[in-house]
């Protein structure tokens, strides 16, 4: 009795919040589906009393709202991301744990210093830098500042550190040379941590709204997440249509999440250890 | 002709070491080539530039040389605007660090309690962190807090009798934070709680089962004497982690209660934290002096937050 009313005590929060959270998204969902006159009915509707499926259809032929180029935008910055962020980081981490040079710690200090400094806030510096290299309004004033990640960096080279030695003796001795040690030996081998942390990047990147919006002010270098900020902010929205854009925006991330679940708890548990 | 041969031989060796190393050399720095530049380039050079550029009279234009002292700081610490957005700042900290630090932790602990189903609950609170803040300040702004009777939060407070209410609308009362800071909480919540898990999962079962013994018998008396004392460096990682996001927010303050064009033109905003007044300074007035001087300001107070935080619960001390 004890232990049923204890189970119950458990599992009834946990329900209840569960829903709570689960919310937002039917709400989603919901609103994109609706036909405007019911979104802009004045009464609460947890059903829509009729169903379409036209404002997704509407919501590419928008010529106010770059939908289509927004998606591709952002497949293309955040695929880009994840490779070169994951590649210069797994790189320098190898060099910074595995190739012995003199000044190397004071490499590593350099590369950790800039982890002092919060990221958002040096929008104002980036936007000067990139500025006078010709970035604003290009795709890759959007893309090429996000790809040095110096915490990754530094996660790598721990990773890389507790790699046997062995393996990588037995490659010099076959006459292997850093660049074949590093390529045929240690990437294979760091499958799981780049996986972690190239999902990271990758939402990170997608999700992304303050830098995208300093740079790219072209509607059509805009992201997804600007076109949806756009259309919210203005006047007269067709909320369903607008919901429609948002739920093609998260679904791919969300797919994403739930199928590599696993990996990006390894990721998110590695971010933790940074306090 | 000996003496030749062995000299010869070790020049050769110390040809060979000097070669290895040289090839080394080569190695590291070709590795460490394209981080190296992107961080000299957009942090090292980037900072050091806007660090000049706070020192300037640059609108407009982001060539040095203009020299104004620390007029720009001046300027700045006495703008209204400026003051009031360390104020908003400070008041949003004070709301959503330590409510996200309590609901991620109860989370955790049911999560980690339950017999069956854990997986389940974990993604389900966790899966939001995968939404971005644009998207969720949408449907919070449109579907929940609307201000409309055909919004979730007037129809949840409707069936008590209440009239709408303008959630985001008014200054007073203030039930735009209600709006900011349920935002926030649904979409980070998870991802720390992700964190405590891994910290619990840490804690071995003797404890547990040692306290039983001591005569710990309610769950309240273990988390005291144990669970949170051994939480300890996940608790300062997390607080640390939540002080630095919130002082950076910008998304859902632009989002919902706007900022861009609105904030060069009128003073109408509710609320407008430092990152939505840089954003106007150095996009809309092109004052990249102004708003250089600015970001160092947040930088240097983020650091002294997380510094005296780290002081105030003795950051790095181990967990005994």
């Amino acid at each position: 009795m004890r232990r049923r009313l204890g189970t119950l005590a458990l599992y009834g929060p946990l329900t209840v919040l569960a829903a709570i959270f689960l919310v937002p998204f039917y709400l989603i969902v919901r609103t994109a589906v609706m036909t405007i006159p019911q979104s802009t009915s004045l009464t609460w509707q947890w059903f829509p009393t009729s169903v379409t499926l036209g404002n997704f259809a509407t919501l590419f032929s928008d010529p106010s709202a770059p939908m289509a180029s927004g998606l591709v935008n952002s497949a293309l910055i955040s695929t880009f991301t994840l490779v070169f962020s994951i590649l210069f980081s797994s790189m320098a981490g190898y060099a910074l744990a595995r190739i012995p040079v003199r000044g190397r710690n004071l490499v590593l200090y350099a590369v950790i210093a800039t982890l002092m400094i919060p990221g958002a806030v040096t929008f104002v510096p980036t936007y000067i830098v990139v500025g006078s290299l010709g970035g604003v309004n290009t795709l890759w004033g959007i893309i090429v500042p996000g790809l040095f990640n110096a915490f990754s960096t530094f996660l790598f080279r721990q990773f890389y550190l507790r790699f046997p030695v062995e393996i990588e003796e037995a490659g010099k001795i076959d006459g292997l040379g850093y660049f074949r040690v590093y390529w045929h030996l240690l990437l294979p081998n760091s499958k799981g941590i780049m996986v972690a942390l190239g999902l990271l990047a990758f939402m990170e990147s997608w999700n992304s709204f303050l830098w995208p919006l300093v740079i790219g002010q072209n509607p059509s270098d805009y992201t997804v997440q600007l076109v949806i900020s756009t259309f919210l902010t203005e006047q007269g929205i067709n909320l369903p249509e607008l919901f429609a854009g948002a739920c093609i925006a998260v679904l791919p991330v969300v797919v994403v999440f739930l199928i590599m679940q696993r990996y990006i708890v390894q990721g998110v548990t590695m971010t933790g250890i940074r306090g | 002709m000996v003496v030749g041969q062995l000299t010869a031989s070790a020049t050769r060796l110390i040809g060979v070491r000097r070669r290895r190393r040289l090839s080394s050399a080569v190695a590291f720095w070709t590795f460490m080539a394209p981080l190296a530049l992107g961080l000299l380039v957009f942090k090292y050079i980037a900072i050091l530039w806007g660090l000049l550029l706070s020192f300037s009279n640059a609108r407009g234009t982001v060539a040095l040389g203009n020299w104004v002292g620390l007029e720009n700081y001046q300027t700045l610490l006495e703008s209204p605007a400026f003051r009031a957005a360390l104020v908003t700042i400070g008041l949003f900290t004070l709301f959503i660090v330590p409510t996200t630090f309590a609901i991620s932790l109860g989370l955790a602990l049911l999560v980690n309690r339950v017999p069956r189903g854990g997986a389940f609950f974990r993604t389900v609170f966790f899966v939001p962190g995968a939404v971005s803040y644009v998207t969720a300040s949408l449907v919070w702004k449109t579907a929940i807090f609307n201000g409309l009777p055909s919004g979730l939060a007037n129809a949840l407070i409707g069936n008590f009798g209440a009239e709408p209410v303008f959630w985001i609308g008014t200054a007073r009362p203030p039930w735009f934070w209600l709006v900011l800071v349920t935002v926030r909480l649904w979409l980070q919540a998870g991802f720390y709680m992700i964190i405590f898990l891994a910290g619990l999962k840490e804690i071995p079962r003797e404890l547990y089962e040692a306290a039983h013994v001591d005569g710990a018998r309610t769950g309240l008396a273990t988390f005291r004497h144990i669970t949170f004392p051994l939480l300890r460096n996940t608790s300062v990682a997390v607080l640390l982690l939540l002080l630095i996001a919130a002082f950076q927010a910008f998304d859902e303050f632009y989002n919902i209660l706007g900022g861009g064009a609105q904030a060069q033109s009128g003073n109408n905003i509710l609320a407008r934290p430092p990152l939505v007044y840089l954003y106007a300074v150095a996009q809309g007035q092109q004052n990249y002096g102004l708003g250089s001087a600015g970001a160092f300001v947040l930088a240097l107070l983020i650091i002294l937050v997380t510094l005296v935080q780290g002081r105030a619960f003795g950051f790095g001390r181990s967990a005994d």
